[in-house]
């Protein structure tokens, strides 16, 4: 029983590992379409922010600034694309997956002397008392600072989005930017806010990756992650709280595959590692179709440039 | 596709920043001179993964110092296994290469198409088992290296339980597998292995997320067969001992890393790219162990004397020759017995054996 308890433990710490830097990085890109932007950078930015993250952290020996680090360095290669999707017009897709690119030659460049560094990690929360209570605490009371972020972020984005004005304006520039530029709002000032946000969260996302999952750089070390944070935000149709539930179980269904092969039943290993795609995808569409088809979520003007008229 | 190009932005990049193209490294520089060789590398993996193919750069940046200016050298990193890989030895094979290795078990079947589009290019493939005339073979004895781990591993452990992270199941994972096992059973007759893939050669993440879940079920000793230095870092994160992979990972966790496995490529390469300028390359099939160098073991540390003593008495008789680990009777996991196996059918093993508790997946 003691066993099984430590071993449920390990798997319960590992799954939210898995799962804060594509909730990190999801949130962002979930805020950044919202304003009807699409930006399939989001591996770059990851990557960029697990970089810079690990570079400040090593050189400061603060994780706390290597995390402020990483949501810079996200946002810092957002600009890029937003000076062009945005102020010059270019086609969001392409641009996207030449950011995607950007990021990861980049990083590799700037990474190439923190190669082979033991890193700096990111401190658990250790509330005495609290975080000593077993299974419990260190689940609860026991996590890194990100984590915890990372669902207040959660709460937050809900909060701002639907229920405020700001939220309102963002939602009305990504569903119709025609009207909303008629209404007065600046609609590139607004996707302008959003992108940066947007590349913040997935620095963040990537610092965490670097800082707290495994403290180390190694090149392309966000493993193809913005993309399943990419996709996670399509299927949970814009709603961050769908967000945090497919994060979850993603992480929580790759992370299974392993405690199920570790203990040695014969469960095909190739069947364990498709299965995060399968029920996640699976799971987030039964979900959105419950919810009627009626209910569109999808931000009608998302990846179409707008050019104000004069 | 991604990977690739993104090698091609980094290039474009690196050559901008030092307003230099004289670079050797990335793919297809200008022919600079036409006398010398040139030959290329292809990497599944980043250089800078510090294990796998930071290895068989290092052997690449041997050959350029011991040969110096008869050769130039390029390398394409981060190919992924399968169609892409095609088109990146396709691509260095129309640079003008005349000599190109592919370092990976997937490039094998790339390879050898690429080969005969090329007949006058030479190919040189890690790992694999297909030859051609123009396809030379080459691959190292790691399962001798994972006899000798597994032995300490069953010497070291207290719960007898041992977490094995692996990529892919293919035949050299598998003898790895089956060696460590024998090392482990050879001291402890109790000895079990959770056995996890991850799927992949390099995440350090889900290495990481592997790691932890097999310390969770009870595993007190961890090896893997994946290429980053993730799970020896959870390792000495959770104050256990733990294996590196490839190449010398002490630094990462001098605490944890008993001894590695180390892939020496160096006078392999230098040896191979010798011939190519004498003109007396010639298809080969080369399976070097640690008798060669081709594989050793960096000082065990972090462990009692005698266990030590233990582990260099099995070198040293694996490098006389005098122990093979897959010599002698060997049980398999459905019971049959099999006697002294040749390179064959360690080169094409499929099946576990006797003891571990994981079924192949297939």
């Amino acid at each position: 029983m003691n066993f099984d308890l430590h071993a449920l433990e390990a798997v319960l710490l590992t799954i939210v590992t898995a799962s804060t830097p594509l909730l990190l990085a999801g949130l962002g890109e979930l805020v950044t379409e919202r304003a009807g932007v699409l930006n399939l950078g989001v591996e770059g930015m990851m990557v960029m922010g697990a970089v810079a993250g690990f570079a400040v952290a090593l050189t400061t020996g603060s994780p706390e600034l290597g995390i402020i680090a990483a949501a810079l360095a996200g946002a810092a290669l957002a600009v890029p694309f937003g000076v062009l999707t945005l102020n010059l017009v270019a086609n969001q897709v392409a641009t996207g997956l030449a950011l995607t690119l950007l990021g990861l030659g980049l990083s590799g460049l700037i990474g190439e002397r923190f190669v082979g560094q033991p890193g700096v990690r990111l401190p658990h929360l250790h509330i005495p008392g609290l975080s000593d209570i077993p299974f419990f605490g260190p689940l609860i009371f026991g996590q890194d600072l990100l984590v915890y972020l990372s669902l207040a972020l959660a709460a937050v984005v809900s909060h701002v989005v639907f229920r405020t004005r700001l939220g309102l304006v963002l939602r009305a520039v990504g569903d119709n930017h025609a009207s909303a530029h008629a209404l007065g709002y600046s609609v590139i000032g607004v996707r302008w806010g959003a992108v940066l946000f947007g590349g913040a969260l997935s620095g963040l996302g990537g610092g965490y990756l670097s800082l707290a999952y495994t403290p180390q750089w190694v090149e392309n070390m966000t493993a193809g992650r913005g993309w399943i944070a990419l996709a996670l935000v399509v299927f949970s149709s814009w709603l961050p709280g769908r967000l945090v539930a497919g994060a979850y179980l993603f992480g929580a269904v790759t992370i299974l595959g392993f405690f199920v092969q570790g203990l040695g039943i014969g469960v095909p290993s190739q069947l364990l590692s498709s299965l995060p795609y399968v029920v996640t995808i699976v799971a987030l569409v039964v979900i959105s179709r419950r919810r009627g088809a009626a209910r569109a979520d999808t931000p009608a003007c998302l990846g179409q440039s707008f050019v104000p008229d004069r | 596709m991604k990977n690739r190009s993104a090698l091609t932005r980094r290039d474009a990049m690196r050559s901008a920043l030092l307003g230099s193209v004289a670079l050797a490294t990335g793919l297809g520089g200008p022919a600079l001179a036409a006398d010398k060789l040139k030959a290329a590398w292809v990497y599944v993996g980043p250089v800078g993964d510090f294990g796998y193919s930071y290895q068989h750069d290092q052997g690449r940046l041997a050959v350029e110092k011991a040969l110096g200016d008869k050769v130039q050298t390029s390398f394409v990193e981060n190919v992924p296994e399968g169609p892409d890989a095609e088109r990146a030895i396709e691509r260095l094979a129309r640079d003008g290469n005349k000599l190109i290795f592919t370092t990976s078990f997937g490039f094998m079947d790339p390879t050898i198409k690429v080969a005969k589009k090329f007949p006058n290019v030479h190919f040189e493939h890690a790992t694999g088992y297909k030859k051609a005339e123009n396809v030379a073979i080459y691959n190292a004895r790691f399962y001798e290296g994972r006899y000798v781990i597994g032995q300490i591993a069953g010497k070291m452990t207290k719960s007898n339980t041992i977490g094995y992270i692996v990529s892919f199941p293919i035949p050299e994972v598998v003898s790895g597998i089956n060696s460590f096992m024998l090392g482990a059973q050879s001291v402890n007759p109790n000895v079990k292995i959770k056995v996890v893939w991850v799927n992949s050669w390099y995440d350090p993440g889900k290495e990481a997320d592997a790691a932890k879940v097999l310390i969770g079920q009870g595993a007190d000793i961890l090896t893997q067969h994946t290429d980053s230095t993730a799970a020896l870092q959870v390792a000495q994160e959770k104050g256990i001992l733990a294996f590196g992979q490839s190449s010398d990972m002490g630094k990462f966790a001098p605490k944890t890393q008993i001894t590695s496995i180390v892939d020496d490529w160096a006078t392999y390469y230098i040896s191979r790219v010798k011939l190519e300028l004498e003109g007396k390359w010639a298809s080969a099939d080369t399976w070097d162990g640690i008798a060669k160098g081709a594989v050793f073991l960096p000082e065990i540390k972090n462990v009692p004397a005698d266990v030590k003593a233990m582990a260099e008495k099995t070198i040293a008789a694996i490098k006389s020759g005098t122990l093979k680990p897959f010599g002698g009777t060997i049980t398999k996991q459905d019971g049959t017995t099999v006697k002294d196996l040749d390179d064959g059918a360690i080169l094409g093993m499929n099946w576990y054996v006797k003891g571990i508790d994981d079924k192949l997946p297939q």
